[in-house]
């Protein structure tokens, strides 16, 4: 691994300019060019026909949501849409593209000269979005015979094409420059703005633990802004808001590090590990690519009528700003505390587990809380965690019917997110439940009030503050289960003081 | 005077996957010299306001719904696999990057 | 029995729908004209007798039933290789496809059981059709039923040898340069190249996308028509596939009338190059026209020369890309795969060793084309070229119906003689190039022998979804000629089961 510059210093010598390519899978029912099934975690290659394999003879044809789904992502990236458009093969070979090209578009895009507003620190910074066009997915390799399941030392793949076909949304933004220190946070937040959009447009469910949405991250960085754009790596495999983050903070510290000792940046594809944030070099290749990109004979181009394109803008859903604007007043929030939902990636959460019935606030706390807390220690986004907002709800109403206190809906979540069902089915499996039972309970206030002869004596003398010695105390001798109003009353009333 | 070189015929082969013996290479060499030289002609004969044909029709916007059709049998689709496991198609090691 | 091989499809279909004889017989002569001829012929790459009888055995009993079938039903087929049917080993007459059965039907075989068309077996062609000899195929050659020791044309030419031999009284071929009019031409059968998007291509093993095109192979018009109706049409699963009914094909050959038809002969495709008596057929079978009431002019096509450099950047081009498929992955040959070696290198060693020469050629040439630096030289320009051709038929099909040329400057010639010079061997595709690149139909009708008493082919050329225009033409000179002779052209080729 390089020498990394400390950051601040590093955006201090250098000027970063970023870019971006995301992939959207698109949700559609079936693949771009065919029938087959996209539906995820099927069995191997149970989703796949001729045309998706590649096999000789068969042909494609164009899937009519797909386009409509690149058509209304472009408009609502501000893109114009091309009245006339072209799919191009982009020629390479790999084992898991079954034609040995990938059916794309090159110089003929449906989409091109859009833009996109991010709010980062209560700031808009407009980003530009050079294209968006179709193509489609790969199919997916497993790795066997190396250590890590990685391809490297790998002794060969075994190839499922399902995953082969599915339409893919490319959005290219603009060279972002002018950002400086901010860069890492910009770049999440487009990618951010990006999930919600296609989200809000239900185009896709741009779930990055699932692949439905990826990126590439492009970085360049020079010594001032009036010099000539420096060269660029292209990070892949950046597949969660906060890998993004990671991703450029480590390039910007790496490339400065490799500038200043007097090296040079090589244009090259990175792959970033999730384990340790860092990016390593791919394989150099020894000659440029050559993708020898050609019209696609075996489609006819795609000229959207004015009409459709009208219609399609007309239904457009609202905005994800002025969304944000709408549920900000809605939930009463602060510019601050809406500031760290959108930068958490929480909105969409928030919004859900207020629909599930819980406050606002209340959303508020659970997700920019306890469960920001837990996503950050384990490296995930928010949504990736495996509870839903209406666990969330669930819990929470657990919470306000007395049947659980904070630390047992903290056990309750523990329970959630290791996969054991159902906040209701936790509690019931674990035993986790308040114990207000004043006979039950009765027999360890006893206990405390023995064991703890002094303090019993000054809450006697009615110095009413002591008691909270022995609620803990009888806490900890129920393991957290008994409900902490409930103790307290009875030893008071144990004590005679009320 | 030659239009395509020996080592551009290596590179090409490269590209395209095709591992030629040094016989071959000479072979092809010479004879695709022959081939682009008298088709390297055609360079002159279009004007540049010419617009490029691709497609011999005029159509536009082919496309279908977006309804599901039976896929195959996994057991067909793997019927003529060189090599097969785990319901997947077996590949030598893969040299590259991941994708 | 054998004369039944000598029928016409039509008169078969006639005779099996009124029960005079069954599909079953008629299908069982043609595998015992095979069995008797098709060791010398080469035709055959693999024989479906399994499945030729139970499909025969059930138009049949549908006929049986009282059921009215179309006019072909139980008439027997040869089917290019190049077309993939379900089960039925399909090669392109590659190695590197040896031993494949697709798990799929292509449109065309699909639209031929529907009719109850019989498929007897797939017949030889120059590998992934990239020829004009069938020398190229990795099987080993066809020869030509009139000759032996001669090429039967290319890449079609065992569907094209199999109906001049009697193998069949039908056949399927593809033409994405000539590789089907080429071949009828030189062996004295019809060739008919529809409209680009006139018959699918599902299912059609691709060599160039934006050229290629199946077709019927047959040795006379009418039949031809026949087969053109029950193969064309609008498919879905083919996004070029044109969205209109086939012309009104069959009525055309039906009417065999050429009057007050204007007909204009392609001046730039005769003298120098040209064989004599080739020139000579075409000129007395465009003087027959005349007679027959054709008003026959002669139409320039300045850029039609340019056809052939054109189609050999466009064609290598397309194919580079759709031949990357075959990379030893997910079927076909592997080889090299010792454990040790990366996918790349067995991708690399098995194309090394499961293409032929001109494939890899071809494959190489396209590379070169589309790669950067060379496109606009290469395939841009090609593609310009294309444009200017498309406008001379445009121009010229103001002033006439269709355009007629010899279909190919030679008879056909001997078996090694071009094998080695490619550049030789594509000068057989000069004159059927200019339709492939414009999309217009074209058909090759007998008109002749030269002084070996091999056959000349004459091309009719039409505007795209004009298809019947050229089997006015064919059909009105088949009948003219038939008389001038007292038989068909085909009744002069040698008799293959006596010879040797």
């Amino acid at each position: 691994m390089s020498d990394l510059m400390p950051y601040d210093e590093a955006v201090e010598k250098f000027d970063p300019v970023f870019g971006l390519e995301v992939h959207v899978e698109l949700g559609t029912a079936t693949k771009m060019f065919c029938g087959c099934s996209t539906v995820f975690g099927a069995e191997p290659n149970t989703q796949t026909c001729p045309t998706c394999l590649g096999m000789p003879g068969a042909l494609p044809v164009v899937n009519e949501l797909g386009v409509e789904g690149a058509i209304r992502i472009g408009l609502a990236l501000n893109c114009s849409i091309a009245p006339w458009s072209r799919f191009a093969r982009k020629n390479y070979f790999y084992p898991d593209m079954p034609k040995n090209f990938q059916t794309s578009q090159y110089d003929e895009p449906i989409c091109f000269d859009g833009y996109l507003d991010v709010e980062v620190d209560g700031e808009t910074i407009r980003v530009g979005i050079e294209r968006a066009h179709m193509e489609e997915d790969t199919g997916k390799s497993l790795h066997v015979g190396g250590a890590t399941g990685r391809i490297q030392g790998a002794s060969h793949s075994l190839v499922d094409y399902n995953r082969a076909g599915i339409p893919l949304i490319e959005i290219v933004t603009k060279p972002v420059e002018g950002i400086g220190a901010r860069t890492p946070q910009v770049a999440r937040a487009v990618v951010g703005e990006i999930r919600e959009i296609v989200r809000g447009l239900g185009v896709s469910e741009a779930r990055m633990e699932r692949g439905q949405l990826r990126c590439d991250a492009n970085l360049s960085l020079r010594r001032s802004p009036d010099v000539p754009f420096g060269t660029r790596s292209e990070t892949k495999n950046v597949n969660s808001l906060r890998s993004v983050e990671r991703a450029f903070t480590y390039e910007i510290r790496r490339q400065a590090a490799l500038l200043t000792d007097g090296g040079t940046v090589v244009q090259e594809t990175r792959h970033f590990h999730e384990d340790n944030g860092s990016t390593t070099s791919g394989r150099i290749k020894e000659e440029a690519e050559d993708y020898r990109y050609f019209p696609e004979p075996d489609l006819v181009p795609v000229a959207p009528p004015a009409e459709w394109v009208q219609k399609l803008r007309a239904a457009l859903p609202e905005r994800p700003s002025e969304r944000r604007r709408r549920l900000q007043s809605e939930w009463g929030f602060s510019d601050k505390d809406m500031a760290s939902a959108v930068g958490a990636g929480a909105v969409d959460l928030i919004e859900a587990t207020v629909a599930a019935g819980t406050t606002s606030d209340t959303a508020r706390k659970w997700w920019l809380g306890e469960l920001a807390r837990r996503a950050n220690e384990n490296g995930l986004d928010l949504d990736a965690q495996g509870v839903t907002p209406a666990q969330i709800a669930e819990l929470q109403s657990l919470v306000d019917s007395g049947r659980l206190n904070d630390k047992l809906a903290r056990q309750v979540l523990e329970g959630v997110l290791a996969g054991e069902g159902s906040p209701t089915e936790v509690v019931q499996a674990r035993g986790l439940e308040v114990v207000s039972d004043t006979g039950a309970l009765s027999a360890a206030v006893d206990e405390a009030i023995a064991a703890n002869p002094d303090v019993a004596d000054k809450i006697r003398a009615g110095k009413v503050a002591a008691a909270g010695a022995l609620v803990g105390a009888v806490m900890k001798a129920t393991k957290g289960s008994a409900d902490a109003k409930t103790v307290r009353d009875l030893i008071l009333e144990k004590l005679g003081t009320v | 005077m030659s239009v395509i070189t020996r080592a551009e015929v290596q590179h090409l082969a490269k590209l395209a996957r095709i591992e030629l013996t040094d016989d071959e290479l000479d072979h092809y060499s010479g004879q695709l010299d022959v081939i682009l030289s008298s088709i390297a002609q055609i360079s002159e004969v279009a004007a540049d306001d010419i617009p490029p044909t691709s497609h011999p029709l005029p159509l536009t916007n082919v496309m279908r719904p977006d309804q599901v059709r039976p896929s195959l049998p996994a057991n067909d689709v793997l019927a003529g696999a060189p090599a097969a496991e785990q319901q997947r198609f077996r590949v030598p090691q893969i040299l590259g990057d991941e994708q | 029995m054998s004369d039944l091989t000598a029928l016409t499809a039509a008169e078969l279909g006639s005779k099996i729908a009124s029960r005079e004889v069954s599909s079953r017989e008629v299908v069982d002569a043609h595998y015992d004209r095979i069995a008797k001829v098709d060791d010398k012929v080469h035709a055959f790459l693999h024989l479906d007798t399994e499945g030729a009888r139970k499909q025969a055995d059930e138009v049949d009993a549908r006929i049986a039933k009282g059921e009215k079938l179309g006019p072909l039903a139980g008439v027997p087929l040869a089917l290019k290789d190049v077309i993939v049917q379900k089960n039925v080993p399909t090669t392109a007459g590659s190695k590197i496809l040896e031993g494949w059965r697709p798990p799929y039907d292509a449109t065309v075989v699909k639209r031929l059981r529907e009719a109850g068309i019989v498929i007897l077996g797939k017949t030889n062609m120059d590998e992934f059709a990239m020829g004009s000899s069938t020398e190229h195929s990795a099987y080993g050659p066809t020869h030509n039923p009139w000759d032996l020791e001669r090429i039967p044309g290319g890449s079609g030419g065992g569907s094209s040898a199999a109906v001049a031999a009697r193998m069949a009284p039908l056949g399927i071929g593809t033409d994405t340069g000539g590789s089907i009019r080429q071949p009828g031409a030189v062996t004295g059968t019809v060739g008919m190249k529809p409209t680009y998007g006139g018959v699918s291509r599902h299912g059609l093993i691709a060599f160039s996308s934006s050229l290629d095109q199946a077709g019927p192979v047959t040795r006379n018009i009418l039949d031809a028509a026949l087969l053109h109706e029950v193969i064309g049409g609008h498919d879905p699963m083919d996004s070029t596939s044109i969205d209109a009914p086939v012309p009104p094909v069959v009525e055309a050959a039906r009417a065999a009338d050429v009057s007050g038809m204007r007909i204009g002969v392609v001046r730039e495709f005769a003298g120098d190059g040209y064989q004599p008596d080739v020139s000579a057929r075409v000129d007395e079978a465009v003087a027959l026209l005349t007679k027959l009431g054709a008003e026959v002019v002669e139409v320039s096509c300045p850029h039609f020369v340019h056809a052939l450099p054109a189609y050999y950047l466009i064609a290598p081009s397309e194919c580079s890309s759709n031949l990357a498929r075959f990379d030893a992955m997910r079927y076909g040959l592997r080889v090299g795969d010792d454990g040790t070696k990366s996918a790349e290198e067995v991708t690399s060693l098995t194309r090394a060793a499961g293409f032929g020469a001109e494939v890899k050629r071809r494959i190489m040439i396209g590379t070169y084309a589309l790669s950067s630096g060379y496109y606009d030289a290469y395939y841009g320009q090609a593609q310009k070229v294309r444009t200017l051709i498309t406008r001379d038929f445009e121009a010229a099909f103001e002033q006439v119906d269709v355009l007629v040329s010899p279909t190919t400057p030679t008879t056909a010639f001997k078996i090694g003689e071009r094998v080695d010079d490619p550049m030789q061997m594509y000068f057989a595709d000069l004159c059927t190039i200019p339709s492939n690149l414009s999309g217009g139909a074209a058909m090759s009708v007998p008109v002749g022998v030269d002084s070996n008493n091999l056959p000349v082919g004459l091309q009719v050329m039409a505007p795209a979804m004009a298809d019947d225009r050229p089997y006015r033409v064919g059909a009105a000179l088949e009948a003219a000629l038939t008389e001038q002779w007292g038989g068909s052209l085909l009744s002069r080729a040698p008799e293959l089961e006596e010879s040797k």
